[in-house]
């Protein structure tokens, strides 16, 4: 690179769009085009978009690169711009006060990047981009010189196991499919992200599109399937449309196609959108939905490696295990199994999100403790609040509490303490949170999400999330804890599916490491973290109280009284507990118990 | 063929066999509510459950394949504390009206219920209440005891080939629907009545007309067509209250709309009995004798006049082969024409 | 109709697509499911109708009813959730002015809706008012969009 280029790049994952990320860009194009800079560094400033770079919660994210200098500016508005552009561009002089500080570092500086290498610094959009950074090296190898068996070997010797939740190991998968007699055999991409507090494979598909087609391509060769499909979900508008670009530049360039890369291996890929259905995340239930009927799961065995879509051989990987699969093939499985532990190999990206400071997307090695992500990568808690629990794993997992923090993030020690790593979401709590009241959340939505096709589930689920609403309601009873454990346990025997045999995780380990809440809620009808409705009184504190009427503003049931400048008092017979009072007052005056 | 043992006893089977297949035809017994015999596997209700040795979690016999040297527990403490609990999931979304439910005594729910002795339920909380009822004339379709077993939907469309029925909605809400919800509208032939293991599907003319106390099973043929279906004609006090037929049969317990439902003619008021001969314009009861003999007499008359080809000769499909046979040999031999056809040709 | 129908029905043809796939198309075309475009599937299909159905009443990405003219989307995912997305979607209810269990406002202008999760945790809680991504809400702000909408007229309302 001519070290007088400029550079800017500015995020654009959804996070970076949200936060004003295509204005920015635009304002960067139109200063930098302005008379006057246009002829200083007009032809050698380029301004591009790129994918999710992490921390999402700091968005929009600008990187200036000059030569080999980079800055990189967080919270990036429209108004921001022309300084950035005439003093660092022109100038030659950041401006340090918005450039990113410690935080951004130190979020960056304790990750091990593999899937995520390249996203956040190439334009996703471009595959030119991918390709300079040494893409579709790794599938021309495999197609062009190497036998199927090679390359499952090679994945083999990674110890690369499914990132979508159970971590089956991966070439297990593609070698028995390889060896399926079939007249077609099919390799489908998850990309139905379903749990709530997970985002890793919307980023991943964002960032750097074709990673995923290149672990595609690899794949297909080594089971032997000319075609695939990307189940990917309808509420990612962003990831569907660049994946669709990305397609059909791979097929123009011939890595997909017939004869792709001049060989006689035809592989394609088709985009099929899920319409929204947490089930079809499970693998029998996205083949239904991919053949147009309603994602039921069916009864495994037969599994779908054997008869799958249309009842051919068919192979499920989800999306970060796809986008592993070039970076392994290119750096070498030894490389790739130097990260991680030994039954748990490799990096994982996970959505750290919640009450956490450095909210997004990071990458780590497998087995790195907890709290290491929550503290020393993710920036702690919050407005300095306590540390609660982190819930790991969607509605099928569980919440990890706080002397349990030194767990290590790897698939057998999340089991071990009643959790999974599951897709990768980790949604933080804080001592505001009710570990109940988070139970329920769950429990609403695998009831909600639950296909109805066998009776524990379709009925448990229901029944569970009654109990947990009538505890939160305060008409909890003696008998309640037990039951709930029992009916959970039975749930997760005798389920269909991963659904059903999962949903009750929530329950049970905050059952487990927060009995005392829920006996607060039974027993003295009480929420001890202040969030449950039906349990708070609100009142005014006479001392704090400034009389400065915010709270009877704010008040949409006019249960606040009180002239102004003197004591303000809430009528608990008109209260609806919405909070807004306790929200509005400026002087802590509003007590909630 | 695979060798597999079911509670240690060696059982063999062919492959492909289901486990719970398996064990029925070496007498051991498995409860099942969604699985029947004519449809595909479903493993929706979960009672089929066993454990196999090798085998993370317990699996349902009835979807689950036999293999060479399988180990197969049917029956354990973990196994059986399951199927009550599942048993009561379902009886605490069910409306426990055995006291006025048509199916009582004859219903699989019910009898599971007995055989687990499940009287209190653990778990309480809303039931499905559906203000709808389905208007169509056959048919009583009470959602509320539907037990989502996918029984029906699947004998509409594996067996029948009518999908009037399918799944909607999902979850807790999920009900057996037709297209937006109306009425059913298809041949109702009622497969899915006789396949239903609960309350939810029964025939509307059988309301209130007796259970099975002082109900005696007739078995007989349907006289609708020739194809002669086997059925069972369900009678209290000399009248049919209800037809149904049994799976051994050779119409393995298929009938359609007219052998299910059309059975009211027998103890119709307006149903003839005796021959009746128009006299003065005016229909009088006449015996057999005379009504043959008046038959016979206009049809040699008719043919001595105009020959026989003026005659022709319609018989019913209600009739036999044989009789069938038999007419149109008296049409050919006796009366002497070719004129003879018969209702179901057209 | 039968223009638009025919349109989604070719290009279904051309794509040897699925049932979810039409009626996706369907959606997005008229905003909804009406009754007349399963029928006329299923006839020209040789579908039966009860399978549009099932499938369209089994992803919550399909309506049977029409939708008001302004989509507003609440994500509930747990990051959401725990930064008080609820409290959030109770002031928009209250500013439509919905009634329990209701999600289009009786003009037919705002269509309420939750979602599962967007998959922008990172920036809770988010709503998206059609089609455009707000992140980090607050009720101010929300209620403030609603009102651009709305209109001076009533904005005040």
């Amino acid at each position: 690179m001519d070290k007088h280029n400029i550079t800017v790049k500015v995020c654009m994952g959804t996070g970076g769009i949200a936060a004003g990320g295509a204005e920015v860009l635009d304002a960067f194009v139109k200063e930098v085009s302005s008379s006057g800079i246009a002829a200083e560094v007009g032809k050698r400033c380029s301004s591009e978009k790129v994918g999710c770079r992490g921390l999402c919660a700091k968005d929009v994210l600008v990187d200036v690169i000059i030569g080999d200098q980079k800055v990189t500016y967080e919270h990036v508005k429209t108004d921001m711009v022309p300084r950035i552009v005439q003093e660092h561009i022109v100038g030659n002089a950041p401006v340090t006060e918005w450039a990113a500080g410690e935080d951004y570092h130190n979020f960056h500086n304790r990750q091990q990047k593999v899937v995520l290498s390249d996203c956040g610094n190439i334009d996703p959009e471009d595959i030119n981009a991918y390709i300079a950074v040494k893409g579709y090296v790794a599938a021309r190898k495999v197609v062009t010189s190497m036998s199927p068996s090679e390359v499952v070997g090679i994945i083999k010797a990674s110890g690369l196991r499914g990132r979508g939740g159970a971590g089956f190991p991966t070439a297990t998968k593609w070698e028995i499919a390889g060896k399926q007699e079939a007249a077609r055999k099919y390799l489908i991409c998850n990309a139905d992200e379903g749990d709530p507090g997970a985002f890793m494979d919307r980023s991943v598909i964002e960032g750097n599109p074709h990673a995923v087609i290149e672990g595609m391509i690899i794949g297909a060769y080594a089971i032997g399937s000319d075609k695939g499909y990307v189940y990917i979900r309808a509420e990612y508008p962003l990831a569907v449309e660049r994946l669709k670009k990305a397609l059909e530049d791979a097929r123009s360039q011939n890595l997909l196609g017939k004869g792709i890369m001049g060989t006689s291996f035809d592989f394609d890929i088709l985009i099929k959108l899920g319409a929204g259905a947490f089930v079809c995340g499970e693998e029998t239930a996205l083949i239904a939905s991919i053949e147009g009927q309603r994602g039921m799961p069916r009864a495994k065995p037969p599994f779908p490696v054997y008869q799958g879509l249309w009842g051919k051989p068919t192979v499920i990987n989800n999306v970060e295990t796809l986008a592993n699969v070039p970076y392994i093939m290119r750096n070498g499985p030894e490389w790739f199994a130097s990260f991680g532990t030994e039954k748990s190999k490799g990096t994982k990206v996970f959505a750290i999100t919640g009450k956490i400071k450095n909210s997004g997307l990071i990458e780590v090695p497998m087995g790195i403790p907890l709290r290491e992500i929550i503290y020393d990568i993710g920036g702690g808690i919050e407005g300095g609040r306590q540390f609660k629990a982190v819930q790991t794993g969607g509605p099928s997992g569980g919440c990890i509490p706080a002397d349990l923090l030194d767990t290590p993030v790897d698939f057998e020690s999340l089991a071990k303490v009643g959790s999974i790593v599951g897709s990768g979401g980790m949604v933080v709590l804080d001592e505001t949170d009710c570990m109940v009241n988070i139970a329920k959340f769950f429990l609403e939505f695998t009831r909600s999400e639950s296909c109805g096709k066998c009776v524990p589930c379709r009925i448990g689920t229901k029944r569970l999330l009654e109990i947990l609403e009538r505890i939160t309601r305060g008409e909890g009873k003696p008998g309640d804890i037990p039951l709930l454990e029992e009916m959970s346990v039975d749930i997760k025997l005798a389920s269909l599916c991963g659904l059903g045999q999962t949903a009750p995780n929530p329950v049970l380990s905050t059952i487990k490491y927060f009995r005392h809440e829920y006996e607060a809620h039974i027993n003295e009808k009480r929420c001890p973290a202040g969030v449950c409705r039906d349990l708070l009184t609100y009142s005014v504190l006479p001392e704090a109280c400034k009389g400065c009427g915010a709270c009877l503003r704010a008040c949409p049931a006019g249960a606040v009284t009180g002239e102004k400048k003197k004591l303000h008092s809430i009528d608990a017979s008109l209260c609806v507990k919405c909070g807004a009072c306790f929200d509005a007052c400026k002087f802590k005056a509003v007590k909630k118990e | 063929m695979a060798t597999l043992k079911i509670n240690s006893i060696d059982v063999v089977v062919p492959e492909g066999t289901t486990v719970l297949e398996a064990a029925r035809k070496s007498g051991i017994y498995i409860p099942a509510l969604c699985q029947h015999p004519k449809l595909t596997p479903f493993g929706g209700c979960r009672l089929c459950l066993v454990e196999i040795k090798g085998m993370p979690r317990p699996v349902t016999s009835c979807t689950t394949p036999v293999s060479e040297g399988m180990e197969v527990v049917t029956t354990s403490p973990t196994i059986e504390r399951l199927r009550k609990t599942v048993l009561e999931l379902i009886l605490s979304d069910h409306p426990n009206d055995c006291m006025v439910c048509e199916q009582a005594g004859a219903c699989t729910l019910q009898e599971l219920a007995y055989e687990y002795g499940i009287r209190e339920n653990r778990f309480e909380g809303e039931r499905r209440q559906y203000a709808k009822k389905d208007g169509n004339p056959f048919i009583e379709r009470d959602l509320e005891k539907c037990i989502m077993c996918g029984r029906c939907v699947k004998i509409c469309d594996e067996v029948q080939g009518v999908e009037a029925i399918e799944f909607g909605y999902r979850g807790f809400d999920a009900k057996i629907c037709t297209s937006f919800e109306e009425d059913l509208s298809c041949e109702f032939c009622g497969q899915c009545v006789a396949v239903c293991p609960t309350g939810a599907l029964t025939g509307k003319l059988w309301s209130k007309k007796g259970r099975q106390m002082g109900v005696r099973e007739v078995d007989s043929t349907c006289p609708y067509c020739g194809t002669g279906c086997s059925l069972t004609y369900h009678v209290k006090d000399n009248e049919i209250v209800r037809v149904t037929s049994k799976d051994d049969t050779i119409n393995e317990g298929l009938l359609c709309v007219k052998g299910r439902f059309a059975y009211k003619y027998v103890n119709s008021p307006d149903r003839l009995r005796k021959p009746l001969i128009k006299k003065d314009g005016v229909f009088v009861e006449a015996s057999w004798d005379d009504a043959l003999d008046l038959i016979a007499d206009r049809i040699k008359g008719i043919k001595a006049e105009h020959g026989p080809d003026v005659i022709a000769g319609l018989s019913s499909a209600r009739c036999t082969n044989e009789e069938n046979y038999a007419f149109q040999k008296f049409m050919r031999a006796a009366v002497g024409t070719n004129n003879v056809d018969h209702c179901a040709r057209l | 109709m039968k223009e638009k129908l025919n349109r989604i029905l070719e290009s279904y043809r051309k794509k040897e697509a699925n049932i979810i796939y039409l009626l996706q198309e369907t959606e997005e075309v008229f905003g909804y499911l009406p009754r007349e475009a399963v029928d006329f599937f299923a006839d020209e299909l040789g579908i039966a109708p009860s399978r549009f159905f099932g499938v369209a009443t089994f992803y919550s990405q399909f309506h049977l009813n029409p939708r008001g003219k302004n989509i507003i989307t609440a994500c509930c995912g747990t990051a959401c959730h725990v930064k008080g997305s609820e409290r959030l979607i109770n002031g928009l209810r209250q500013e439509l002015r919905l009634a329990e269990g209701e999600e289009t406002t009786g003009d037919m202008q705002f269509t309420l809706e939750k979602v599962n999760c967007v998959g922008a945790c990172s920036i809770a809680p988010v709503f998206i008012i059609n089609k455009k991504v707000y992140g980090k809400s607050t009720s101010d702000k929300l209620i403030k969009e609603v009102r651009a909408i709305k209109g001076p007229a009533d904005g005040q309302a």
